[in-house]
């Protein structure tokens, strides 16, 4: 397959190049909205609409910002959309506004969303990037939504706050605490990993490749590597 | 004596109960990618409770004297990030001048702090979810830090051990690391009941 074809660009994002998964950005959201399956679905959409708009308009900026601010740009730029997406949930879905919280201002923060830009969107054409946005997003969305089945069904005994007659009586509380996220996170990188085997990038210690911030870290954590994105 | 023990107490819930990293879900990236040393866990931690502190006593009048004043309540998160992007470089452009020993050893850290989930979280739960006044905001951003170091800490110690150990291929690395840092977070819950009682 063209590796540069717009399907593939869409494609990668779900699962070879997966960003919880595979290039493990994001953790924080991830482990503190996974514990339902609601929360997870709505911070997942969320974090994806941002990341189409802010992919679209830093490519778009992309010749005009110079290159020695580009990341507090790209932090403004970010923190507007969040903000946009903040006022519409509140307004039309305030219930899941109080359930994500503060949360929700933090995928401002979200080293998706800045990684993509500082990845992708800055070097990429407006299509390309808004679908590479796209395909993070649910990407994004779609493990928020494997670590909160497992998390939900077995912890909680219910799927979406559906109640499932069985497993109710034999919940795992364990799962939807604190520790249970690591514990799940953990588990499902390792499942990812095998699936994967020999196709997705290898990652067998956590670098700071993804981040922005990636040439500080490599400054902070000696022995870490930090592989070139091609 | 009364505003004494609220304190204590939003000290140690901060630390210990809703620790940050371990139960709260913030700041996990360097959690898990500078704590593979002790001395470099140290350093990151320190650096946090600087500017976690410093952002607190900068964006709390902000929020209460300058957005909350003039109805912009809604660019909170805005405003917040770039205070506390600028911020963290004056910091730095600070020490670099007048303490080069100590921008030496934090130096490195404190560009990463900017983009620290943590700290943006700390001042915005300080001014909205909290409604803490000045002095709560700043021991409770204090908390927080001392509870990011201590995880770091902490968790330093139990990586150095994974290390040695031998573990299934699929799960080595960050797998292995997560499922420690669950143990670790499992220890943090017994904590949960303390504050209560122990000021009761």
């Amino acid at each position: 397959m063209n590796k540069n074809s717009n399907m593939s660009i869409f494609l990668k994002g779900l699962l070879l190049e997966n960003p919880v998964f595979v290039l493990i950005l994001g953790t924080c959201p991830t482990l503190a909205t996974s514990t339902t399956v609601i929360g997870a679905l709505g911070m997942g959409l969320a974090a994806t609409a941002v990341l189409i708009c802010s992919n679209a308009v830093i490519s778009l900026l992309r010749k005009v910002i110079p290159d020695s601010v580009r990341i507090p740009c790209y932090i403004v730029i970010i923190a507007g959309f969040v903000t946009i997406v903040q006022m519409i949930i509140h307004a039309y879905l305030p219930e899941l506004y109080d359930l994500l919280g503060v949360y929700l201002a933090l995928i401002t923060v979200n080293c998706i969303i800045l990684g993509r830009a500082e990845m992708f969107a800055g070097k990429n054409s407006v299509g390309k990037s808004a679908l590479d946005g796209a395909g993070m997003g649910l990407g994004f969305t779609l493990a928020l939504l494997c670590m909160a089945t497992v998390r939900e069904v077995l912890g909680a005994g219910s799927f979406a706050g559906i109640e499932i007659p069985f497993l109710s009586r034999f919940k795992i509380e364990y799962l939807t605490k604190a520790p249970g996220g690591f514990m799940v996170y953990g588990i499902l990188i390792a499942v990812v990993y095998k699936l994967t085997h020999g196709k997705a990038p290898k990652k067998k210690e956590f670098s700071c490749a993804g981040c922005p911030s990636a040439g500080f870290c490599n400054a902070a954590c000696e022995n870490t590597p930090v592989k070139e994105e091609n | 004596m009364d505003t004494f023990r609220s304190l204590i107490i939003i000290l140690m819930s901060s630390v210990l109960v809703n620790n940050y990293v371990l139960s709260r879900f913030l700041g996990i990236c360097p959690f898990l990618g500078v704590s593979k040393k002790l001395n470099q866990a140290t350093g990151m931690g320190i650096s946090v409770i600087f500017v976690m502190v410093m952002a607190t006593a900068v964006t709390w009048p902000l929020q209460h004297f300058v957005l909350d004043k003039f109805g912009l309540g809604y660019m909170q998160t805005i405003v917040f990030i770039l205070v506390i992007a600028v911020l963290v470089q004056f910091i730095e452009m600070a020490l670099k001048k007048f303490i080069p020993s100590l921008h030496k050893s934090l130096g490195v850290y404190l560009p990463l702090i900017t983009t620290n989930c943590a700290v943006l979280g700390v001042t915005i739960e300080n001014v909205s979810e909290m409604n803490y006044n000045f002095v709560e905001s700043i021991v409770n951003s204090l908390g927080c830090g001392l509870g990011f170091l201590l995880a770091m800490v902490l968790f330093s110690g139990v990586r150095s051990k994974i290390e040695e150990s031998e573990i299934p291929e699929s799960f080595r690395g960050l797998p292995a690391t997560l499922i420690a840092a669950s143990f670790v977070s499992l220890a943090f819950f017994g904590f949960a009941g303390i504050v209560d009682n122990l000021f009761a």
